[in-house]
């Protein structure tokens, strides 16, 4: 059972480091509470099952059209429905909540409701310390460390991450010193949706897809942002990690854990907020006006 | 006869001068004339519904609009009221009549409790952490299932009345109360404070306003009146189940006040009124039903990109204008202010028109 928790709360975890983090980064840039960032998600997942089970695609293929589509969707939606609204929080806000719903509603029309299943494109797996990792499993984690490593390099060795990270940092002084804001934030928008996809194409095989899979995961993180301090990639991680083993512990230790992973883990992050407001790594802010 | 004249007069002077005003009152005499024209069970229901979601509606209005507490799980107490009272009306055997009463207050706690607990957060941050409340209460739902009808619910309980008449009464009449309350609430000297505090909490606590206790107030308030929507759903369709606790109530709150305007008070329930009837309407269609949460999505995004502001303020803008010396509202169609005489557009001629700003 150790093994179990060690194994699954490592995997869980380093999905949801891509989500989070995603989200994150268009938080500290924008400023947009992105509540549809799963739903590309859930869009990435459809997509590459259309492609490598309808239309018998090659792995690699599937996996690369799909996150560059969804990614060109995510833009699109920026421009056409977030821009115009941008000077208004909460039109913003439901703006996404709305998308959120067209891309589900998409998906029910065309894929129906019934969940789909992916076959497993890696078969096999190691056996480590007892337990047996399938090889699906274990590329989960590999691609989720490898694009941690990529968003690393993007944020903090090239000019356009020093942009990024100056504009989440203070975003009128970024504009004065002639930054484009504007094109600042649109890279934001697909950096962090082509993570969410990312995430949706590799997770694809192991769960099943399913048009309202995008909830569950929206709640989870959520609370890992706010659990690691909004805007902040360290947190992020460490948190996405933390909320990982906390619903795998659950799941296997407590009775009736299925049920209560989502609960226990969101009772924690409210803890966590009562003693620190700002979350763990959160910089506690100045009045922002 | 005294006070009929008196009646009238204040009616033609305060209501009927303002297009507003006027809407509003025919809103309500049309609520309370309807089952008289046109009694159809089907659009009976519809509407009872939709005079509980425009409590519901109106009780986030006045935490996120007029307070700022952008609250995101607003289905707790919906559903806190909902279950309390059913729990206590099916295993006590007490009278819905009086458990109605018993889960608003249940709801009060817990917007209290959810109020103190997020009392040092703002922003983001408060929305977020808020969304987390209904789900962990679903969580613990779920895990007693003998205790909560885990997925299913509480069913078979009773109703208040028994046929759809008096049930769109109660609902239409307590819908009223509650949102005029709320309204004169928020217009009142207690509502400034909480616009204070939502545009600038420091500035509010510096000018002596103890906002930690307006914000717990507010919160056990809005907590209050949707708790009573909550009750009355419940005993309206005869069963306390999860969904009353679901994000996707808690969301669609969001959608219909911020589409029918912030803090307002009349927008929320007026978006209620065209939203609710509307996504019923469009499900009705056999071809059309699967399409309705979708059309219902387009809809929204749609009428934002035009009116970011919200529907009610962008209507309310056309319909009506501010007097620039007084600040009382005036019909468009107005020359001059009502109350002060001020001429309402300034008296650009022609040619300076073509100048520009002088």
């Amino acid at each position: 059972m150790l093994q179990d928790i060690l194994v699954t709360g490592l995997v869980n975890g380093g999905v949801y480091a891509l989500l989070a983090i995603g989200f994150s980064l268009i938080f500290g840039v924008a400023r947009i509470v992105n509540i549809a960032h799963t739903a590309f998600y859930m869009l990435a997942a459809y997509c590459f099952y259309a492609l490598l089970v309808k239309a018998q695609f090659g792995f690699v293929t599937a996996a690369l059209i799909s996150v560059g589509g969804v990614t060109a969707v995510s833009v699109l939606c920026y421009r056409l429905v977030i821009e115009p609204v941008r000077e208004h929080e909460a039109a913003v806000l439901i703006a996404t909540i709305a998308l959120a719903l067209v891309f589900q509603e998409l998906m029910l029309l065309s894929f129906g409701g019934h969940y789909l299943g992916i076959p497993s494109t890696l078969e096999g797996g190691v056996r480590v310390l007892g337990v047996s990792i399938p090889y699906q499993r274990m590329l989960i984690l590999a691609v989720a460390a490898a694009m941690l490593v990529v968003v690393w390099f993007v944020l903090y060795r090239t000019r356009m991450g020093l942009a990024i990270r100056a504009t989440a940092n203070d975003l009128e002084v970024a504009n004065l010193m002639g930054i484009n804001v504007h094109r600042v934030a649109m890279v934001t928008v697909a950096i962090s949706v082509s993570l969410a996809a990312v995430a949706g194409v590799v997770v694809a095989p192991v769960f099943v897809v399913d048009p309202f899979m995008w909830l569950a995961p929206l709640v989870t993180m959520l609370a890992i942002v706010v659990l690691g301090g909004l805007g902040s990639m360290k947190g992020s991680l460490i948190g996405a990690i933390a909320i990982g083993y906390i619903e795998a512990i659950t799941v296997f230790a407590l009775p009736a854990g299925a049920y209560l992973k989502g609960a226990v883990a969101l009772a924690i992050m409210v803890a966590v907020l009562l003693v620190r407001p700002e979350g763990l790594f959160g910089v506690a802010f100045e009045e922002e006006r | 006869m005294y006070l009929v004249r008196r009646a009238w007069a204040e009616l033609k002077n305060e209501v009927l001068v303002l297009p507003s005003r006027t809407a509003v009152l025919v809103w309500v005499l049309a609520l309370l004339a309807l089952p008289w024209v046109y009694g159809d069970a089907y659009v009976l229901r519809i509407l009872t519904m939709t005079c509980l979601f425009a409590i519901f509606a109106a009780s986030w209005d006045l935490l996120a609009g007029y307070t700022g507490q952008v609250n995101f799980g607003h289905a707790l107490y919906f559903g806190a009221g909902a279950y309390a009272s059913a729990l206590l009306s099916l295993r006590l055997g007490i009278t819905p009549w009086a458990t109605i009463w018993a889960g608003a207050a249940v709801a009060a706690f817990f917007g209290f409790a959810s109020g103190y607990l997020v009392l040092r957060l703002r922003g983001s941050y408060l929305s977020l952490a808020t969304l987390a409340f209904p789900l962990i209460a679903l969580g613990i739902l779920f895990a007693f299932p003998d205790f909560s009808g885990g997925e299913l619910g509480i069913s078979g309980l009773r109703r208040l009345a028994m046929t759809p008449l008096a049930n769109y009464y109660i609902a239409a009449l307590s819908m009223l109360v509650v949102v005029f309350g709320l309204w004169a609430l928020g217009d009142s000297k207690f509502g400034i404070v909480l616009h204070a505090i939502r545009d600038d909490e420091v500035a509010a606590r510096a000018s002596g306003i103890n906002t930690p206790r307006y914000k717990l107030v507010v919160f056990s308030i809005a907590g209050a009146a949707a708790g009573f929507s909550g009750a009355l759903f419940a005993h309206y369709l005869r069963v306390a189940g999860p969904s009353t606790l679901e994000v996707a109530l808690s969301f669609q709150v969001v959608i219909w006040s911020i589409f029918g305007g912030l803090a307002t008070g009349y927008g929320p329930v007026a978006a209620v009124f065209l939203l609710y009837p509307l996504t019923e309407w469009l499900g009705s269609f056999r071809n059309f039903g699967e399409l309705r949460l979708l059309a219902f999505a387009l809809i929204v995004l749609v009428v934002l990109l035009f009116m970011p502001r919200g529907l009610a303020p962008w209507v309310r803008d056309k319909i009506e204008a501010q007097c620039p010396r007084c600040k009382q509202r005036n019909g468009a169609w107005r020359r001059a202010c009502r109350l002060c005489g001020a001429p309402l557009k300034p008296q650009v001629s022609r040619s300076q028109g073509l100048v520009g700003h002088q």
